[in-house]
């Protein structure tokens, strides 16, 4: 029985296997960028892909994060410009047929460095092993030095020019070798290089991939100008805390009313400022603050952050069924937006 | 037997229950002096910081030389934001007592602007010194008053965990030492005359009463309200919508609508200026669970619906993609200039691409006119004000708000320093730099 058992996930991981397989090629065959067109701002696939084939070919060297920042902005310009496109920074159908016939772009291995947070290169000619780093190599600021010194050479790029209209330039890579592959960093797991190379994987080491192979490659996100991550965070976690089962608007107004304290001139200049001054919110004095935020309050952190305010400015609000300060009551009141009255 | 045994147990549970009680108490005493502490801290630190000041202030008036005048404002004003920072943490936020905040705010100001002005070529004037005296005498009542409250706190042990108290429950009228002898500060600062800061004190005025400043149009009523919504949100019909008037907070009058979205069982809410029927912000509470258009698509949806909504001559500056939304930012474009003060940001779900999130109100609060869009200088003079290593990669003329929130023409430069991306904006007539802003790279996420 066990052994049947066996067999017939092995049978399973094959088939299985093999879809995947297909799949894979279709997507990463002919044509795997999508249709659109790529603009500043975007993230997801297309961006991971745009960045690699881009530092493939010498024209990017920041880190491939998926996320269509100024810096793959300004390398998208200087591929237009170099190759007679129009330079709009706006990544349109010629110029991803252009990237597709000059550069490989081997998506199961970008994929696969960025799931498991590795710090990582993907410039052309370049064995592969020697291109990442270890497992959560990311946070760490430094690069690894061989890539580095391997990066395509700019003159290298120039020679490019010449021969755009070449099917296969990768050729004249291909003969320069990785040179002295340090001792020090054998690669975690050697079965890999082969699947590196030719784009056939072997059966066995490619089962883990399909279980945890929901593409979401989000290891760097926008950020609004002048907010982190964190900030966002934490006025998220004081949004939910103040205004959780509030509608959608209410949320934001509660939001804005933080960042309209942030502005206003009485009252700190931080975030973490104005959240955590004494007796300003509920929610911090007895703890709430601390429950995770939902996506809802995070959203509408952002819309606040972003600019809108449903609370037309508000620099207060209170519950009038729970608020027990009178004076509350004097501030010249703008609305209520659900259990809430915004005033200034 | 039996007895002596459930005696036993209980006095020993009775003993245990005590020392628990007991342990529990001595921790809330050790958590409440602690936090006790933290407030006495910045307590005693405010009447430290409003010392220095007034001294800092009175030898900015004994000042002669011009070399020393600069640090001194300076001084001032890193003065005024350590004390502010030692208010923001005092548990005053419910009590009036933003008229001396106010007050530190303008001192900072102040001090501020006279501390980055090249004081060799625009030495302080008469009116100045006369504003910098006033300032000294006001800021010696407030220590006066603060040293009062001071002494009392110290001489009589008064606890700040009180006044918590006495904040909390506010049944009968306040009567707290503290409280009053800080209400007392807050009314006298309240009656100190306006000074004259020179220029706006602007960080005071709010936007929404420039809105209402430059509102233009007629009066409208609900039903014309809920007829610009239904073109607005482009619906057939504006049934089930609720609608309801803004308040005497805001500036400009506004009708407040909710609009049900019976397509995806949500509500859209918005506001909508009486005055001209002028839509200030809308947003769409709608999830976007999925993305199936791309940014770019997304972006021409957006510059239709503004120009649907008459919306003429605006750009697209800047665009980003959150999760399934796109944000864009458009700017007003007058002869090819760019007007930043004049914005306005849509959001577009990228399930559907229509648009959930418009916000217009530095779009309705600034003038549209007699704007002079002659530039002095040209692009390359403008040029040679850059840092020699930045490496200029795009060119606009645009108008921004600069620190003192006047509108100035500049030069917009967009260029790199190694692998980061700045934004400068030089003056297109004298050539200063207005601002320079570092542009935020993408976020790694942090595990």
């Amino acid at each position: 029985m066990n052994q049947n058992n066996r067999v017939a996930y092995k049978r399973f991981f094959i088939v299985f296997t093999f879809l995947f397989m297909i799949n894979m090629m279709g997507a990463s065959g002919v044509g795997a960028f999508s249709d659109q067109v790529i603009q500043k701002g975007a993230t997801g696939d297309d961006v991971v892909e745009l960045q690699a084939r881009m530092q493939y070919n010498g024209y990017y060297d920041g880190t491939i994060d998926g996320v269509f920042g100024w810096q793959t902005y300004w390398s998208v310009r200087e591929f237009q410009e170099n190759f007679g496109l129009e330079v709009d920074g706006l990544v349109g159908q010629s110029m991803k047929q252009m990237l597709e016939k000059a550069t490989e772009y081997d998506k199961e291995f970008v994929h696969r460095m960025l799931r498991e947070g590795r710090q990582f290169t993907h410039y052309g000619g370049v064995d592969k092993q020697l291109q990442k780093g270890s497992k959560g190599s990311k946070g760490s600021k430094q690069q690894p030095s061989e890539g580095k010194q391997q990066r395509t050479p700019s003159p290298e790029k120039e020679g490019r020019d010449e021969s755009r209209g070449e099917k296969r330039p990768v050729e004249q890579e291909e003969v320069q070798p990785a040179p002295q592959q340090e001792p020090g960093e054998v690669p975690p797991d050697p079965v890999q290089q082969p699947q590196v190379n030719d784009e056939t994987p072997s059966p066995e080491e490619e089962q883990p991939v399909p279980q945890d192979d929901e593409v979401n490659i989000e290891k760097a996100i926008n950020v609004p100008e002048g907010y982190s991550d964190n900030d966002i965070r934490i006025m998220a976690q004081a949004v939910y805390g103040e205004a959780r089962g509030e509608p959608y608007v209410g949320q934001v107004a509660v939001a804005a009313v933080i960042l309209n304290r942030i502005q206003s001139p009485t009252f700190p200049n931080t975030p973490s400022g104005v959240i955590f001054e004494p007796r300003a919110f509920t929610a911090v004095a007895d703890g709430q603050i601390w429950m995770d935020p939902d996506e809802t309050a995070r959203k509408a952190v952002l819309d606040a952050i972003n600019g809108q305010d449903p609370s037309g400015y508000a620099l207060y609000y209170f519950n009038p069924q729970t608020a027990t300060s009178g004076w509350i009551w004097t501030r010249p009141q703008i609305k209520q937006i659900g259990k809430h009255i915004f005033c200034k | 037997m039996v007895r002596n045994v459930v005696i036993g147990l209980l006095a020993v549970f009775l003993v245990g229950t005590g020392l628990w009680g007991y342990r529990e108490h001595q921790e809330k005493n050790a958590i409440l002096i602690q936090s006790e502490n933290s407030y006495q801290r910045a307590f005693h630190d405010l009447s430290y910081q409003v010392d220095l000041l007034h001294d800092e202030i009175g030898s900015t008036l004994a000042m002669n030389s011009k070399e020393r005048l600069s640090p001194s404002l300076a001084e001032v004003w890193k003065i005024t934001s350590e004390a502010q920072n030692d208010l923001g943490q005092l548990p005053l936020v419910l009590m009036p007592f933003s008229k001396t905040e106010e007050f530190l705010y303008k001192v900072g100001d102040f001090s501020y602007r006279h501390a980055i002005r090249d004081l060799d070529q625009d030495p302080l004037s008469e009116e100045d010194y006369e504003n910098l005296k006033t300032l000294y005498s006001q800021s010696e009542e407030i220590q006066k008053d603060l040293r009062q409250v001071q002494s009392l706190v110290l001489n009589d042990h008064l606890r700040w965990m009180d006044v918590e108290l006495a904040l909390a429950s506010e049944d009968e009228p306040l009567d707290n030492a503290i409280v009053n002898g800080f209400n007392i500060i807050d009314e006298k600062v309240g009656g100190f005359a306006e000074v004259d800061f020179g220029a706006e004190s602007s960080g005071l005025s709010t936007n929404d009463e420039e809105i209402e400043k430059n509102l233009t149009g007629n009066q409208i009523n609900e039903k014309e309200a809920l007829k610009i919504a239904k073109k607005f949100l482009d619906l057939d019909s504006v049934e089930g919508a609720q609608i309801s008037e803004s308040g005497d907070g805001l500036a400009y009058e506004a009708y407040t609508l909710t609009v049900p979205d019976k397509k995806h069982d949500t509500v859209t809410t918005m506001d909508i200026t009486k005055k001209g029927g002028h839509p200030v912000w809308m947003l769409n509470e709608r999830d976007v669970q999925k993305e199936s258009l791309s940014l770019n698509e997304a972006s021409e949806n957006a510059k239709d619906f503004l120009e649907n909504n008459d919306f003429s001559n605006m750009q697209l500056v800047e665009s980003k993609q959150y999760d399934n939304i796109g944000v864009f930012q458009f700017a007003a474009l007058e002869n090819d200039v760019r007007i930043y003060s004049d914005g306005i940001v849509l959001e577009v779900a990228l399930d559907e691409g229509d648009v959930i999130g418009y916000e217009g109100f530095s779009h309705l609060a600034t003038q549209k006119n007699d704007r002079d869009l002659d530039v002095t200088l040209s692009k390359e003079e403008a040029e040679n004000e850059l840092n020699p290593n930045l490496d200029v990669k795009e060119h606009h003329v645009a108008v921004i708000e600069n620190q003192l929130e006047e509108e100035v023409l500049c030069h917009e430069f967009y260029g790199t320093i190694g692998n980061d991306t700045y934004r400068i904006f030089i003056n297109a007539e004298n050539g200063r730099e207005e601002k320079v802003e570092k542009l935020s790279n993408p976020e790694p996420v942090y595990q």
